[in-house]
């Protein structure tokens, strides 16, 4: 099992000073905190990918992923998401398969169709055509990665005659692709249809929802004749904020999580950590919450921690790392029967 | 059959003349049905929090979600607010902006609202059935506003009769109503990938 943290690269005041860190500020700090997940244990580093405004993640994440390559050795980097909706489904074959190469294979990414509306427009697309996008975008892709002189032609996009993507993938090997929602069914039976990964963003929403994806995506799997159920690929999200003891966890991250982008002004802390897989406490709490999530997600094989949003400041970061570095050696320490994603 | 009748009220006071009109609309609608009715009142006061919370986080939790469900599982529902500033209240159509697409597609409804002055009374033709006729529920052709000084004369007593006889006449021409949650209908309505995918 792989454990990581995932980040949307949000730009957001720091609730407690009123300090905005400056886009490069924000874009520094990505990649420390890049390296020292790799310091601390962690398994995987994922990145958004973004278009707009509060967001310093990359628009093309594989400029980030091949920078961070350089500068690790061991992590595995990936997406959450790459937006199969708006990008044209050569340039991820292309794009991706380049940072491959250049990351030795240390890397994987994640399917997505976006958070917004109007970024749809700006790369002339329509969001009402969303879905039959993301299933139209892929299907070329994979077929990109896996085959040479592809002759295609499909609506969303010019067709092709005798194209072959550069430069083909790592020794043959497509890079391994997960397929991320939050509420489409349609994403947990494609990412089935293809044997590729399920990823639940898991995080915001109640976790009955998160199970009935996961078990969708489980049942289909073994249906296309992948495998069985239990043997589907699964990640799930996960957002914590750790402190030695509990009551420290609650103290210092209550502001951010009352001004939170995504939740804030809303329920109380309390309120939404018994709502949601949130967990704010300490290391303790945190991988007894985690290993919780087995029980309604089954056996899975990748945890992506969110740990960088909401204004928290980069020296935070760095701490909540090392703590989670702890949690996740705890974590390792019970651990089901190994799932293997192919590499 | 028992049939389930919703009655969402968003008066804000106690005693509340909003809570009365929509008592007195449910117990109408229950006698003029042939079949057992049961009367199930969500007053949406106490789930002001829970529809805020869902406004910014996007789930029901707790009370609210149970309310939510009760509605989309309705036979019909009696929706009854206070007039405020020439239209319902904002909780009002909060409760009613948060339920799942399709929640009360096909589900006969009852409008009815309170004002101190029955200047507002065109408010159940201007403002509540446009709502309703949006979410697709058949809303009854009889809507009742209750002005503080209708509750003293006999006619308010005829129109909320007259409203619950044609509730009730609606519920029995429906069938069993059976509404699976938005995930079900979602996973229903997908069809075969392979379809999907050549774009059908």
């Amino acid at each position: 099992m792989e454990y990581g943290i995932f980040t949307v690269g949000d730009v957001t005041t720091d609730p407690t000073t009123g300090r905005t860190p400056s886009e490069h500020e924000r874009i520094k700090a990505t990649v420390t905190i890049a390296v020292k997940a790799e310091e601390v244990g962690l398994d995987v580093f994922a990145t958004g990918e973004h278009h707009n405004p509060p967001f310093a993640a990359p628009a093309n994440p594989t400029v980030l992923l091949a920078h961070i390559a350089a500068r690790t050795e061991r992590i595995k980097l990936s997406t959450a998401t790459t937006l199969i909706t708006t990008n044209d489904p050569v340039r991820i074959a292309e794009d991706y398969a380049y940072l491959q190469h250049l990351a030795d294979g240390r890397m994987d990414l994640m399917l997505g169709r976006g958070n917004t509306g109007p970024v749809y427009p700006w790369f002339g697309k329509d969001i009402r055509e969303g879905l039959p996008l993301a299933i139209e975008s892929y299907a070329l892709l994979h077929r990109l990665w896996r085959e040479e002189d592809v002759d295609w032609e499909g609506t969303f996009r010019t067709p092709l005659q005798g194209f072959t993507s550069t430069p083909r993938p790592l020794g043959g090997v497509p890079p391994f692709v997960w397929h991320g929602s939050i509420r489409s069914p349609e994403i947990a039976e494609q990412a089935a249809y293809y044997g590729d990964g399920f990823f639940s963003n898991h995080i915001f929403w109640p976790a009955e929802h998160t199970a009935r994806m996961v078990a969708l995506y489980r049942a289909r799997f073994e249906h296309y004749g992948h495998g069985k159920a239990e043997d589907a690929i699964v990640g799930l999200g996960g957002q914590v904020y750790l402190a030695r003891t509990s009551q420290d966890a609650v103290r210092e991250f209550r502001p951010y999580f009352d001004n939170a982008p995504v939740y804030g002004h809303g329920p109380s802390l309390e309120e939404f950590t018994a709502q949601t897989p949130l967990t704010v406490g300490s290391p303790a709490e945190v991988v007894e919450r985690t290993l919780g999530f087995r029980e309604y997600a089954g056996n899975y094989a990748r945890q992506l921690f969110l740990v960088d949003h909401a204004g928290l400041p980069l020296d935070t970061v760095l701490r909540q790392l090392d703590l989670l570095g702890d949690v996740v050696a705890e974590l390792r320490k019970y651990e089901p029967v190994l799932e293997g994603i192919p590499a | 059959m028992t049939r389930t009748i919703v009655v969402v009220s968003a008066g804000l006071s106690d005693p509340s003349s909003t809570r009365l009109l929509a008592d007195l609309l449910a117990k109408a609608a229950t006698e003029a049905m042939d079949e057992p009715a049961a009367v199930q009142v969500v007053e949406l006061r106490p789930l002001a929090h829970a529809l805020t919370d869902q406004l910014l986080t996007g789930f029901a939790t707790g009370d609210l979600a149970a309310a939510e469900k009760a509605v989309a599982e309705a036979d019909a529902v009696i929706a009854v607010t206070p007039v405020f500033s020439a239209s319902y209240s904002g909780l009002f159509k909060t409760f009613f902006d948060v339920l799942e697409p399709g929640a009360l597609e096909g589900t006969p409804v009852l409008v009815a609202a309170t004002a101190g002055t029955a200047r507002h009374s065109l408010v159940l033709e201007h403002a509540l059935r446009p709502l309703f006729s949006h979410l697709h529920a058949v809303v009854v052709p009889t809507g009742v506003f209750a002005a503080s000084e209708d509750f003293a004369g006999t006619a308010l007593a005829l129109r909320i009769d007259r409203a619950g006889r044609e509730l009730a006449t609606l519920v029995a021409a429906r069938g069993e109503t059976r509404r699976p949650d938005r995930f079900l209908r979602d996973l229903a309505a997908m069809g075969d990938f392979e379809d999907m995918l050549r774009g059908a």
